[in-house]
């Protein structure tokens, strides 16, 4: 690769207020009675808890699980029982509450009985197994945006992984969390990058710094001879903000300009951050997921600092144990001055992707956070030269300001990285980069309601459809019952039958009865005492009748 | 002169065939413009236009027999997006169907449904779930907020809620406007 450094478009140069924070080594922060643990720490769908109320956990232990592709894990990052799986104030620019597991250390902070270390042994394991450790080790992008590391180590089946772009630019005032993380840790770096290396299959790696950090500059680079890799390579960069943002670091390193809907993967790069690589080192080499980050602590505090800190630890502890009056704060900025967000409540534990806490107290001033008065646009066009990204910042707000939301799509909002560049340069003091975060959650707010009344016109017409479906089959069932009404049924027939029968046999009887009146045959010619004889019979059968007569005359009746 | 007057009239014959088949063949079956107005509708069908949901709303409106501001659910935004699709002025909601109010759903009290099924017989989109003599409940993702369901309920167990607001649903607040937009 050339020697040569290239330019984005714009940026500023901006006084960086670190000197104060890299003063003193790395402070280990003391482990908070509770800790705070939001089950969404990252970009994509939360993590799944998978502990309840009343369990013993140990540092390290998994306490919720990631749940589909785009997720990462959360572990307890001490020792204690879990309190509640509950709601609670996050570290988030909304203020609104999240579901967190609540542990209650028992200030022993007990390691896992048996960690999984693999140690150099990773070498001998596929780049996917090695991407499983790094899920399961819950590790995400710790510059900011916190989008789960072990997608981003998988080079995708069409695109080759050529170069490893290991982040430590850290171009955002006051944050110095990289820079003293390079200085003290800076073998740890290396090993993680070579992880790294080795899950993306990538032949070079560039750990890119800005040259405003001499002492991690130099130590990094013995780190690098040390270590005998020959692939990895230390470039300085100009100290522009925001040379940190991942396509403006690429075409300063590689003049390569990643187009707008592309991503780094599509030209062979990827890129990381330095504190990354030294959480995926942790998990490969001491089988420890995620329990901790360097966070700058600093602005109007009597002593800047850098903390190590467990994740979970509220603000307000941290505040209290380094000699800040949670009461006497006037605001609190998680993130840079030109990125970060001011934060909501103050018992708002620390995330993963919490690298800077900017204290401001009442009555006293902080660059950067006094936004005089807005005025009026004035078209001068300065945030157009400074954009980072070649947009049109006067017109994204306009357009924005109006509720113009396809306007402000064709202007390429979401190409916007929200670095701030154009809010600093305003001489209007215009909240620029607000009404884009405002312009693009509206239009993503306008795409799920459009998602969700597609959903209800579907069930409402199926519903429609169901209705008339319940409709023709009642109609169909009733025609069948009042058809099988009118026709004789079966049982019916056999009755009538049977009733035929009987007035048929009646029939025959009656018949003979008849017969039975009728003039006897064969009777002349008799002698006078067979005519005696036969009167007699006659006499006698007469009188039989008579008698028996009432009986079946009154049977037949019945019947009838 | 016969020659041009046969083929100006074989061209003739010969346009009116393709015309005709293609009028046949792709013959549209109903009004699209009551499907694109239908799409814009925030299929709420809540009833609140006087017509039995949004769609036959579309198609009273593709008819001329409606407003295009008769939908408090959809609000100003629905209204604008009509006036765009229909050429119209926008004009501000008619108050006689009432008022655009944030988003909400419904929420049944389970301790005091007596399974009635009255209010699953109401709901537009069967958002409602249970049976006769079991408890019901209302599945929140499909409720639309119609609040059709609330007036059959004869114990009263149905109550409005604010539609529940989540960390990645979150929608930045825009600052306040210096500028009046012109208008």
């Amino acid at each position: 690769m050339s020697k040569r450094l290239f330019r984005f478009n714009g940026g500023l140069k901006l006084a960086d207020f670190k000197t104060g924070s890299t003063g003193q080594p790395i402070v280990q922060a003391p482990i908070p009675p509770q800790l705070i643990l939001p089950l969404q720490q990252h970009i994509g769908e939360p993590a799944e808890a998978c502990v309840k109320p009343g369990d013993t956990v140990t540092r390290g232990q998994e306490i919720a699980r990631a749940r589909g592709a785009i997720s990462a894990s959360i572990h307890a990052s001490s020792s204690g029982v879990v309190h509640a799986i509950e709601k609670r104030q996050v570290s988030h620019p909304s203020g609104l509450l999240a579901p967190c597991v609540v542990i209650d250390t028992d200030g022993l902070d007990r390691p896992q009985q048996a960690p999984v270390i693999i140690g150099d042994a990773y070498l001998q394991q596929t780049p996917d197994a090695v991407r499983k450790l790094v899920r399961a080790g819950g590790i995400v992008g710790m510059g900011g945006a916190g989008f789960p590391t072990a997608v981003k180590l998988k080079p995708g089946p069409e695109h080759g992984v050529d170069l490893l772009v290991l982040n430590g630019a850290e171009c955002e005032p006051y944050i110095s969390c990289d820079d003293m993380l390079m200085r003290e840790r800076a073998p740890a770096i290396i090993a993680g990058a070579r992880v790294m290396m080795h899950a993306l299959g990538a032949r070079h790696a560039v750990i890119a710094v800005e040259d405003n950090k001499p002492q991690s500059m130099q130590i990094m680079a013995q780190a690098i001879r040390d270590s005998g890799a020959e692939n990895i390579e230390l470039r300085g960069i100009p100290a522009i903000y925001p040379a940190g943002g991942e396509k403006q670091l690429i075409k300063v390193l590689t003049g390569i300009e990643i187009p707008a809907q592309a991503l780094p993967i599509n030209a062979g790069i990827v890129c990381h951050n330095v504190a990354t690589a030294e959480a995926v080192y942790r998990v490969i080499y001491q089988g420890e997921g995620a329990v901790s980050r360097v966070v700058t602590l600093t602005g109007n505090v009597s002593q800047e600092l850098n903390l190590d800190v467990r994740y979970g630890t509220p603000v307000e502890f941290l505040l209290r144990t380094y000699g800040i009056d949670p009461a006497l704060v006037a605001a609190i900025t998680i993130g840079g001055p030109m990125m970060g967000y001011s934060l909501h409540a103050i018992d708002a534990p620390v995330s993963k992707t919490t690298n800077c806490i900017i204290v401001k107290q009442q009555g006293a001033a902080l660059p950067f956070s006094n936004h005089g008065g807005t005025r009026p646009c004035i078209r001068c066009g300065n945030c157009a030269d400074v954009c980072p990204v070649n947009l049109l910042p006067q017109q994204l707000y306009w357009h924005a300001q109006s509720r113009d939301f396809d306007k402000v799509q064709d202007f390429h909002l979401f190409d916007c990285i929200e670095c701030g560049c154009c809010d600093y340069v305003c001489p209007s003091h215009l909240p620029l980069v607000q009404y884009y975060r405002f312009a693009k959650t509206e239009i993503w707010a306008q795409e799920r309601e459009k998602e969700k009344s597609d959903l209800a016109r579907q069930r409402h017409e199926f519903r429609q459809f169901r209705l008339e479906r319940e409709k023709a089959e009642r109609a169909a069932r009733h025609k069948q019952k009042a058809a099988a009404l009118q026709a004789p049924s079966a049982e019916e027939a056999e009755l009538a039958k049977k009733k035929a029968a009987i007035a048929a046999a009646l029939e025959r009887v009656k018949a003979r009865k008849a017969q039975a009146d009728t003039k006897p045959r064969n009777v002349d010619n008799l002698s006078p005492q067979q005519r005696q004889l036969i009167e007699e019979v006659d006499a006698r059968r007469k009188q039989n009748r008579q008698q028996q007569k009432p009986g079946p005359e009154q049977k037949n009746s019945d019947t009838e | 002169m016969w020659t041009a007057v046969s083929v100006l009239a074989l061209l003739g014959a010969l346009f009116g065939m393709i015309l005709g088949y293609a009028a046949v063949r792709f013959r549209v079956q109903s009004n699209p413009l009551v499907e694109k107005i239908d799409s814009i509708l925030p299929q709420t069908q809540c009833g609140q236009c006087t017509f039995p949901g949004c769609r036959p709303y579309a198609q009273a409106i593709a008819d001329g027999e409606a407003d295009i501001n008769q939908c408090p659910p959809g609000g100003e935004a629905v209204i604008h997006a009509l006036a765009d699709l229909l050429g119209r002025d926008p004009k501000p909601l008619n108050p006689e169907h009432g008022a655009h109010k944030e988003k909400i759903v419904v929420e049944i009290d389970e301790d005091l449904c007596i399974g009635c099924t009255l209010c699953i017989q109401a709901c537009p989109v069967d958002a409602i779930l249970g049976a006769a003599k079991q408890m019901h409940s209302v599945i929140a993702e499909e409720c639309t907020g119609c609040e059709l369901c609330i007036p059959p309920c004869p114990v009263d167990c149905i109550y409005v809620v604010p539609a529940a607001q989540d960390i990645n649903h979150w929608k930045v607040p825009s600052p306040e406007p210096l500028v009046q937009a012109r208008s």
